[in-house]
């Protein structure tokens, strides 16, 4: 069991928890990630260990409320408990002194990029940071984000903060620049976000790596659920990954088996919701 | 009551049957298949038992079990006893009276099957062991042991390390199993589905385990969570477990296709996290009318049963060789069979074909013939040339076996491994690390619960050796 010791909102639908989990907090290197169930009959997911304490003992997740598993942990209150969180889990993120690096977070994925920015910064690198959104309210971590990199970009697709548009108009700027142009780049969002800037860097040869989020069940190499083909291998994410070599990622294999279960969820979702109904009419 | 019958009144009975579930009635369902014997049938089949000398019966067990001296206890109607002979070889008998190959190992050598049918050894196996769980009270107690101050670390929760801990534990040896899902069982939790062995007898072996003080920690992966090293520091001996593991993929074409599962998600999914299984479970499964399952073992068997208990009209086995090669338990084919799974024999696939919007539509497959005998004395399958045909499907899954997982042996750099990545370890489980042992499938390649369960037992014993020295 493992007690929640802060569980704060910083967005709609974004949580940031604070969980008891001493040996994970010890162990965890950037990058890696934990496997979370709720309670005895819930779902296994991956999240990201966005930070950790290891002199506290305690682990931070970054949890975007999208569906009924995610929503089921983030109403979990402070002091109470979630019955499993195993990990570290993944390999840990290949941290270097690049030079100019650039680090693409969109939705969620820029809490899953916060740990590597935090390590690349404390490796000296000179970081400019892009958060994209879709509109202000879902623009997350810019105060945290912003202290640790010397620029601080922020994109939303209607304009409402920041430049208007996608991450990659402000980063096709910067590679087009000679002064400005990144020596390897991290992105981490949805995955059209994270082809598009693999696309813009492929030319160019600056390396760039990406943090990948398909299926998982068990999150140690046992189910092969979790699948993506990389050049001519397929990788098993948990293990191989979750970071790879964004240019030789198939960004549409990783979407479409995204899709897998798309009906058996809204099913979920509608049958949750008639309890929900059912409850409320009591 | 005593076991004094003359040969020629025990020659003169019949082999028991098993009394199972209908097949029409138990295809949509999970229950347990087989439901065991009443009390006369198992007492009539143990005066079957000719009492040999010979004991070929027990050259036949991996592991030795005195098979004639519980059979004649369970003659005698003295079922204490009969479970003190057993429990006294076997740690499992309610897991290995189930899935254990007896038609290859003790049953096979038995005299009686000479002429005729052998003694059913494993349904009286099963006879005793759940006769024990029911009435624990009426069990001889052993004396509870005098604390060595030792501690031991167990990596892994499945059969070879389930039975390490209650050897060591009853030698008096504190210790600590570490197992990196959120439940115990290791296969048969999340590979062995519940109509074969229902999860509930692994509850009921974990909490005698319990009993004997050992600790059980899930959610912690040893080389990720904690390593061997700092398990070496920590603890006075350590026994590695940790399984087989990773899928072997196909590699044809089409393999990322959605509805391509390996064996192990499809059987987790629906084992260790209820999918298809309750009505509302939170993780789900695909379900489709057309299932294919590809490979010959047990393995094979579980998945392509247990697509038909979701629904499937048509659960089809694709095997390259042919039935007489398979080497999954005749059981589970029979079982199969009866349950309307069809079997595509001589058969291999070639590629995997998709809808324009990425879902298995069908299996291409190719006719085999078999040729020549190989090193495993089984005849090789050759594809034949222009044979190849389409067998529609909605879902495909690859049950052709696992390799070694190198989570664990990644991070310990000082302990050998083979060619295959699986740990090297002498007959007494002893690894290239003093005071490290190892057991089980991370040792044999996948094998079986019996063999695990043996290693788990001599590994037990060695590492009492180690730490009295
Ligand atoms: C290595 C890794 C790290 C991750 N880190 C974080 C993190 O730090 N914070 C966070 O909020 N999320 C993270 N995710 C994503 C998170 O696991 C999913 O959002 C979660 O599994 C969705 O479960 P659900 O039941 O709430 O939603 P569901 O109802 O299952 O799904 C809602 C929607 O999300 C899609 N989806 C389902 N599973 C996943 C998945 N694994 N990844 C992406 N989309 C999915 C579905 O297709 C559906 O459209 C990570 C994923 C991986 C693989
Ligand atoms: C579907 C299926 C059906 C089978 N049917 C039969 C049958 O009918 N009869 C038969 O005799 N055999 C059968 N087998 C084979 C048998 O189940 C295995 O040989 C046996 O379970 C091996 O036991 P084990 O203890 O070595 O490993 P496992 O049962 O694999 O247990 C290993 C445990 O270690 C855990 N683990 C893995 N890595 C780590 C780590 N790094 N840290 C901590 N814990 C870890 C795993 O989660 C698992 O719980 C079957 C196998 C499968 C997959
Ligand atoms: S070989 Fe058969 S008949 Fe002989 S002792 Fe063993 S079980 Fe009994
Ligand atoms: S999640 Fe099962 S192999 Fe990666």
């Amino acid at each position: 069991m493992f007690q929640v010791v802060s569980n704060e909102i910083l967005a709609e639908n974004l949580h940031k928890m604070v969980l008891v989990a001493p040996r994970i907090a010890r162990a965890r290197k950037a990058g890696q990630f934990v496997m979370v169930r709720l309670a005895q009959g819930e779902e296994r997911i991956p999240l990201t260990i966005g930070d950790a304490d290891p002199a506290a003992g305690t682990i931070t997740l970054f949890i975007q409320a999208i569906g009924a598993s995610t929503r089921k942990i983030v109403s979990t209150p402070v002091g109470g408990f979630i019955r499993d969180v195993a990990g570290p889990l993944g390999k840990e993120t290949h941290i270097t002194n690049w030079g100019r690096v650039v680090c693409v977070g969109g939705g969620v994925g820029t809490a899953v990029l916060f740990p590597l920015v935090k390590a690349l910064a404390e490796a000296g690198n000179e970081i400019t940071t892009i958060i994209g959104g879709r509109s202000e309210r879902y623009v997350i971590l810019a105060d945290e984000l912003g202290a640790l990199s010397k620029n601080l970009l922020i994109t939303t697709e209607d304009g409402s903060l920041g430049y208007k548009g996608f991450v990659t108009g402000p980063l096709s700027e910067m590679i087009a620049d000679p002064a400005r142009a990144p020596q390897a780049v991290f992105a981490v969002g949805p995955v059209p976000m994270m082809k598009a800037v693999a696309n813009l860097t492929r030319e160019p040869g600056i390396e760039t790596i990406v943090s990948l989020n398909p299926i998982m069940i068990d999150g140690t190499g046992m189910c092969g659920g979790c699948r993506v083909q990389v050049g001519t291998e397929t990788k098993f994410a948990c293990v191989d990954g979750p970071e790879f070599d964004a240019h030789l990622v198939d960004f549409d294999g990783l979407s479409d088996r995204l899709t897998s279960y798309r009906k058996e969820e809204a099913t979920r979702h509608a049958a949750e919701g008639c309890k929900l109904a059912k409850e409320v009419a009591k | 009551m005593s076991n004094d019958l003359s040969p020629k009144e025990r020659m003169a009975i019949d082999r028991v049957h098993m009394p199972e579930l209908p097949a029409d009635e138990r295809s949509t369902n999970f229950e347990e298949v087989n439901l065991g014997l009443s009390a006369d049938q198992a007492l009539s089949e143990a005066q079957r038992c000719l009492q040999c000398k010979t004991r070929n019966c027990v050259a036949g067990c991996p592991v030795g079990v005195s098979i004639p001296e519980f059979i004649d206890a369970l003659a005698c109607d003295d079922l204490p006893k009969a479970t003190q002979i057993l429990r006294g070889d076997n740690a499992l008998p309610a897991v290995c009276g189930r899935v254990c190959p007896q038609e290859t190992q003790c049953e096979a050598l038995c005299v009686r099957g000479k002429k005729g049918d052998a003694v059913a050894i494993g349904y009286l196996e099963r006879y005793v062991a759940d006769w024990a769980m029911l009435h624990p009270d009426r069990l001889l107690k052993a004396a509870k042991p005098e604390p060595t101050g030792k501690t031991v670390a167990v990596v892994g929760c499945g059969p070879a390390g389930l039975t390490a801990a209650g050897e060591l534990a009853r030698m008096g040896h504190q210790v600590t199993i570490f197992e990196a899902l959120h439940d115990t069982g290791g296969v048969l939790r999340y590979g062995i589905p519940e109509f074969r062995l229902p999860k509930e007898i692994i509850d009921r072996e974990v909490a005698v385990l319990l009993e004997l003080g050992v600790g059980i920690e899930c959610n912690v992966i040893i080389g990720k969570t904690l390593t061997v090293a700092e398990l070496r520091d920590d603890f006075d001996a350590v026994f590695i477990a940790n399984g087989a593991g990773l899928p072997t993929m196909l590699n044809i074409p089409g393999e990322n296709l959605k509805g391509v599962y390996a064996a192990n998600e499809f059987l987790t999914r629906v084992n260790l996290m209820e999918a298809g299984r309750k009505e509302d479970s939170a993780t789900p499964i695909l379900q489709r009318d057309e299932v294919a399952v590809i490979g010959g073992g047990n393995t094979a068997m579980d998945c392509v049963r247990t697509a038909r208990r979701l629904g499937a009209k048509r659960a089809m086995i694709i095997y390259r060789r042919g039935e007489a090669e398979m080497p999954a338990r005749i059981e589970e084919i029979k079982h199969a069979k009866e349950e309307g799974v069809e079997f595509v024999m001589l058969t291999a696939p070639v590629a995997i074909i998709g809808t324009e919007d990425g879902w298995v539509s069908a299996l291409r497959c190719q006719k085999m013939e078999l040729g020549p005998a190989d090193d495993s004395g089984r005849r090789r399958p050759q594809p034949v040339d222009g044979s190849e045909f389409d067998i529609p499907a909605g879902i495909v899954i690859n049950a052709v076996g696992t390799n070694a997982n190198p989570l664990l042996t990644a991070t310990a750099p000082d302990l050998n491994l083979n060619k295959w990545g699986n740990v090297v370890a002498d007959e007494e489980g002893q690894t290239s690390i003093p005071g490290v042992f190892a057991g089980g499938d991370i040792v044999r390649g996948g094998a079986t619960v019996i063999l695990a369960m043996g290693d788990g037992k001599r590994a037990a014993a060695a590492i009492d050796q180690y730490l009295k020295r």
